[in-house]
């Protein structure tokens, strides 16, 4: 049941630039794109309860940096994401070993604090980033000789990835090692005397949080074809972080859900009302007051409720 | 060597203020476990609260406003926590989160009222004309904010450590459970705490009023900093966030001036030797 309802969920995603606007089809790669970004980091908020608000450093470096690649560098726009993914995660790496020093409000707050240093960086170091300006004139791949300029086509490409990542995310959190990050998240005492190296596993998923941001960035940047500061700002973090817990953290699908509540209603409000920073503001209250569990599992137990009762 | 000197007094300019802003977010974390990030929105509404009541309302001077700001945001602080973050007492993520949300709501909100330029606050105009001392001119305004961070640092430091309060706070922030066990009034305690730290935080955003003058962004731009102090000076700890204050003063204001693309890259220095040698922070005796 499940599957066949997957699958084809799925199939109307294939099809669905056939028969929608341009606008749609755009609303829908800004979809899938930010939910890839939320998907990454469900694993660290959702799988390993570490709650993360710093995630749009990997999405806003591995921007920066294939757009440093392709326009200083003069590297092809492939080599440049490759390139891109590994410095990220190197980054990743690196970020991982000082904000994991740390669990709960500290580790929120050193990743904050740090991507507010990237963020910082982005606006001043102006040789490099251009600052306030941003990067713009960038390019988007040609896989396999086939443009990618049309919505539809970057759809369908956007469509693929997120396939796979929502594939390898899945096998991820349902492998052993996924149990395990779950077994530091409930009990990282006991876990580590079971002889688990808690720090590793988190570690580990902390750069791997992180190639799926990278993605996400590389994504973001070909969607946009420009980089602003802005990208690395704790409101970026912070919508990624509330499209997790909206959806639903650790459930594979509520930061689909999420993203998807957040981008439409990023883009239809902002036809009404100015204020987008004041809405998410609200919504952030709104969530946390009323959903604390999120839409997903929220529907999954009035699901199960009218089937029978057992939850 | 006036470059030295007057980088040197900006930096201690600057470390005041940070200690008006994190001295309260690390008294509330400390005591509370709420980690607040509406406090860089209170530092910000206060600047600009200063600002317009210095500009708009005849005979109001710095201090007054000061002093008038804290009150108001104080009880902005004391609403927030008594309305909203008292329902998530069980929740400390769902907490941070509301936090932010009020962070995104105030900011936007002073956008919204004061508009996208800058708002500058004048300097009083007795303290105007520079200090001659030693044959070196220095910025008078600078010297004062120094000594309102010193005197602020005394006054907290005597309501912690001499008062009968203080040291119920202190039992608070030791072990909560005992202390409600003991029949210590905690939930008042939680609700003064809070009013306190965001009053200070207020009444720090008029005084930086002069300096750094009210604009939007100006709540991101303090945030980060507060809790870069408060990681490496430990959290809880008024010295720790003295301490550290005087430390990213400088450290931020002689990057800006000598390295200026990179001054948020070196300001990352500090806190990475911290933690990696001494997580809790430099005076901190709680895990963060």
């Amino acid at each position: 049941m499940k599957q066949i309802s997957g699958a084809i969920f799925l199939a109307l995603l294939c099809v669905f630039p056939l028969f929608a606007g341009d606008f749609y089809i755009n609303l829908a790669s800004q979809i899938l794109i930010a939910a890839i970004f939320a998907m990454s980091l469900n694993l660290l908020v959702g799988y390993g309860g570490l709650t993360s608000l710093g995630h749009a450093s990997f999405l806003g470096f591995a921007a920066y940096a294939s757009a440093w690649f392709t326009t200083q560098m003069g590297l092809g726009v492939g080599t440049a994401a490759v390139a891109s993914i590994v410095a990220t995660m190197v980054m990743a790496g690196l970020f991982g070993m000082i904000a994991l020093r740390a669990t709960g409000l500290g580790f929120l707050m050193i990743t904050l604090a740090l991507s507010q240093v990237l963020w910082g960086l982005a606006y001043r170091w102006v040789a490099v980033t251009n600052g306030d300006n941003g990067m713009s004139g960038l390019a988007r791949p040609a896989p396999f000789g086939i443009s990618l300029d049309s919505g539809a086509n970057y759809y369908w490409f956007t469509l693929v990835v997120f396939v796979v990542a929502y594939w390898l995310m899945a096998i991820f959190v349902s492998s052993a090692f996924g149990s395990a990050l779950r077994g530091t998240r409930d009990q990282a005492r006991r876990m580590s005397a079971l002889g688990h190296e808690v720090w590793m596993i988190r570690w580990i998923t902390f750069i791997y949080a992180g190639f799926w941001g990278a993605v996400s960035g590389l994504l973001y940047v070909y969607y946009t074809k420009y980089i602003h500061p802005s990208s690395l700002s704790i409101t970026a973090s912070a919508e990624g972080l509330l499209s997790v817990i909206a959806g639903g953290s650790g459930t594979l699908g509520g930061p689909l859900v999420g993203s998807a509540l957040l981008i439409i209603l990023k883009n239809y409000a902002s036809a009404y009302v100015e204020r987008w920073n004041m809405l998410l503001g609200f919504v952030f209250l709104f969530i946390v007051l009323v959903l604390p569990e999120g839409i997903v599992p929220g529907l999954k137990r009035i699901f199960s409720r009218r089937q029978g009762g057992q939850s | 060597m006036q470059f030295w000197i007057i980088q040197g007094l900006n930096s201690l300019a600057l470390g005041g203020l940070l200690f008006l802003l994190a001295s309260g977010f690390s008294l509330i974390f400390g005591l509370m476990r709420i980690a607040n990030l509406t406090h860089g929105a209170f530092f910000m509404l206060g600047a600009y609260l200063g600002a317009n009541a210095i500009r708009s309302i005849d005979g109001v001077n710095l201090w007054a406003a000061a002093a008038g700001t804290g009150l108001v945001v104080a009880a902005a602080g004391g609403l927030l926590e008594r309305l909203v973050l008292r329902q998530l007492s069980t929740n400390p993520l769902g907490q941070v989160l509301v936090t932010l949300g009020m962070s995104f709501i105030i900011a936007d909100a002073c956008l919204m009222i004061w508009g996208g330029d800058p708002i500058p606050v004048p300097t009083p105009a007795d303290l105007r004309k520079p200090l001659l001392m030693f044959g070196f001119a220095f910025p008078t305004y600078r010297v004062v904010v120094v000594g309102c961070a010193i005197v602020a640092a005394i006054a907290l430091y005597g309501l912690l450590e001499r008062t009968r309060i203080g040291a119920m706070i202190r039992a608070g922030v030791d072990d909560m459970d005992m202390a409600r066990a003991i029949g210590i009034p905690v939930s008042a305690l939680f609700t003064a705490v809070f009013c306190l730290g965001a009053g200070i935080a207020g009444a720090g955003g008029v005084l930086g009023g002069p300096i750094m003058s009210a604009y939007p962004g100006l709540d991101a731009d303090m945030l980060p900093l507060a809790l870069i102090v408060v990681i490496l000076g430990g959290v809880g700890s008024l010295l720790g966030a003295f301490v550290g204050s005087f430390i990213i003063g400088f450290i931020y204001t002689f990057g800006i001036a000598l390295l200026p693309d990179l001054a948020y890259v070196i300001l990352f220095l500090p806190m990475i030797v911290v933690i990696a040698f001494r997580p809790q922070g430099l005076f901190g005796r709680i895990g963060a």
